[in-house]
């Protein structure tokens, strides 16, 4: 129910897109209006949440971690599972965000005849979730070239590299492949594992299907239909200059404004979606904190500035009873 | 706000990576070039299809020429008018367009594409 639910909205999407640039010509509205909104609202929903994020105290350290903490000096520790100081956490943050480390401990318990406890490996997810966010990445990048001009050395390089193998004319991009190879498996990983499917809301395969969506869109325009994609650059370094140009707007056809308005829509609803793992990688505690829990002490920020009573305070206030007692003060 | 430094900082960095496009030409100041490539003076006025379909899928008609010809031997390429062109980059296209510095070029590094044709292709332009 929530994949279908999500899947027609998807249609919807591509429906409503085609249907506005075909037959009600609303060129400007989705070519201009919806992709300002779409950036304005992707930025300021960005810096929002990163903002709401940032307001939440992070009192203590949380050191979920699977080494060895710094402790001993004739005891070896792991600096990068159990980093003691801020290069160590940086290098634990590195790995993190380009090679998911996390994922890749993932363990499967499964119980065997017996009943017998058995817990295996599983790297599938880390490879499939790899291999999409790279492409992915990867892809974005590409798409500087209808963004720049002149294009970036770099862009370039990445279009040849991406285009390696030479196969199709315009060649076929390894990227392309590789992204649709992933999202087939993060798709059908949420259709066939029950325990996924059991966990799987609407807000995993919209995502998801948009995703698939923005993808087969492209990949359409790049190797089945084609567009004039002079006029493409044309519409975007208008856009980005703030000077939106009327003649490559009809330009394009329907096609292509089905890609741009899924584009759109990803990014709009991106700041409000578990997308926001982009920025929130960054903010994870138990990532980005060194596990100085006992190198350093930490005083709780929202503490109360309590006034403590010393000895001498106690003295003062009953010295009259202590001296009835027959006792004499230390400090007399 | 806690860790103010960190957050704002992030948040810069952030802004400038999305918004690079924007500052980059900016900075580079040619967002309003349009390539203009030039039709040369030695090419008629009409080309083997229609210039609509060659602005947009002139690769898939190579691609199409250079498979029939290397694969199959089929020679002759007939245009709507019924007018038969040899299928040849070198002897159809550049004939005509003789000048790829300012007809293909244009467009081409415009959008950041490197046609492989170069690889095996000569470069026939005019006054060479």
């Amino acid at each position: 129910m929530n994949a279908l639910v999500s899947f027609l909205l998807v249609v919807g999407l591509v429906l409503i897109a085609a249907a506005g640039t075909g037959a009600a010509g609303l060129q400007t509205l989705f070519g201009v209006v919806v992709p300002y909104v779409a950036i304005l609202v992707f930025l300021l929903g960005f810096v929002r949440r990163i903002v709401i994020w940032a307001r939440a105290p992070v009192p203590f350290r949380i050191p979920t971690t699977a080494g060895q903490q710094k402790a001993l000096d004739f005891l070896p520790y792991q600096p990068l599972e159990n980093p003691p100081g801020a290069g160590t956490t940086f290098l634990r943050m590195v790995l993190e965000v380009l090679c998911f480390r996390s994922l890749f401990r993932n363990t499967r318990a499964e119980m065997r005849e017996g009943p017998r406890l058995v817990y295996a490996s599983r790297k599938w997810l880390w490879l499939g979730g790899l291999v999409f966010h790279w492409a992915f990445l990867l892809i974005v990048l590409r798409h500087l070239r209808f963004f720049t001009e002149p294009v970036p050395g770099f862009a370039e390089a990445l279009e040849r590299v991406d285009g390696f193998f030479e196969v199709l004319l315009p060649e076929l991009y390894v990227t392309d492949l590789a992204i649709l190879v992933a999202l087939t498996y993060l798709v059908l990983r949420r259709f066939l594992s029950p325990p996924v499917r059991y966990i799987s809301q609407a807000a995993d395969y919209f995502p998801l299907f948009l995703i698939v969506g923005v993808v087969l869109s492209g990949a359409y325009l790049r190797y089945l239909s084609r567009t004039d994609i002079v006029a493409v650059k044309a519409l975007g370094m208008g856009l980005l200059s703030f000077h939106p140009d009327p003649a490559a707007l009809r330009g394009v056809g329907a096609q292509f404004y089905v890609h741009l308005f899924l584009v759109c829509t990803l990014i709009a609803y991106f700041p409000f979606s578990k997308l926001m793992h982009l920025g929130g990688v960054f903010l994870s505690p138990t990532r980005n904190l060194a596990n100085t829990n006992r190198l350093t002490r930490h005083v709780n920020p929202w503490n109360p500035p309590l006034k403590g009573r010393t000895f001498e305070d106690w003295m003062e206030d009953f010295k009259e009873e202590i001296a009835q007692a027959g006792y004499k003060l230390e400090r007399d | 706000m806690y860790d103010k430094g960190k957050i704002i900082t992030g948040i810069v960095v952030f802004l400038l990576l999305v918004l690079f496009p924007v500052w980059y030409s900016a900075l580079a100041g040619r967002t309003g070039h349009v390539p203009d490539p030039v039709i040369s003076k030695s090419a008629g006025d009409r080309c083997v299809e229609p210039a609509e379909y060659m602005r947009s899928s002139h690769m898939d008609l190579l691609d199409a020429w250079r498979d029939d010809y290397v694969r199959h031997g089929g020679r002759a390429h007939v245009a709507p008018d019924g007018t038969r062109y040899e299928k040849s980059l070198v002897n159809t296209c550049l004939r005509c367009h003789d000048n790829k510095s300012e007809f293909c070029d244009r467009c081409h590094d415009y959008l950041g594409a490197k046609p492989i044709c170069w690889d095996c292709h000569v470069v026939v332009e005019r006054g060479r």
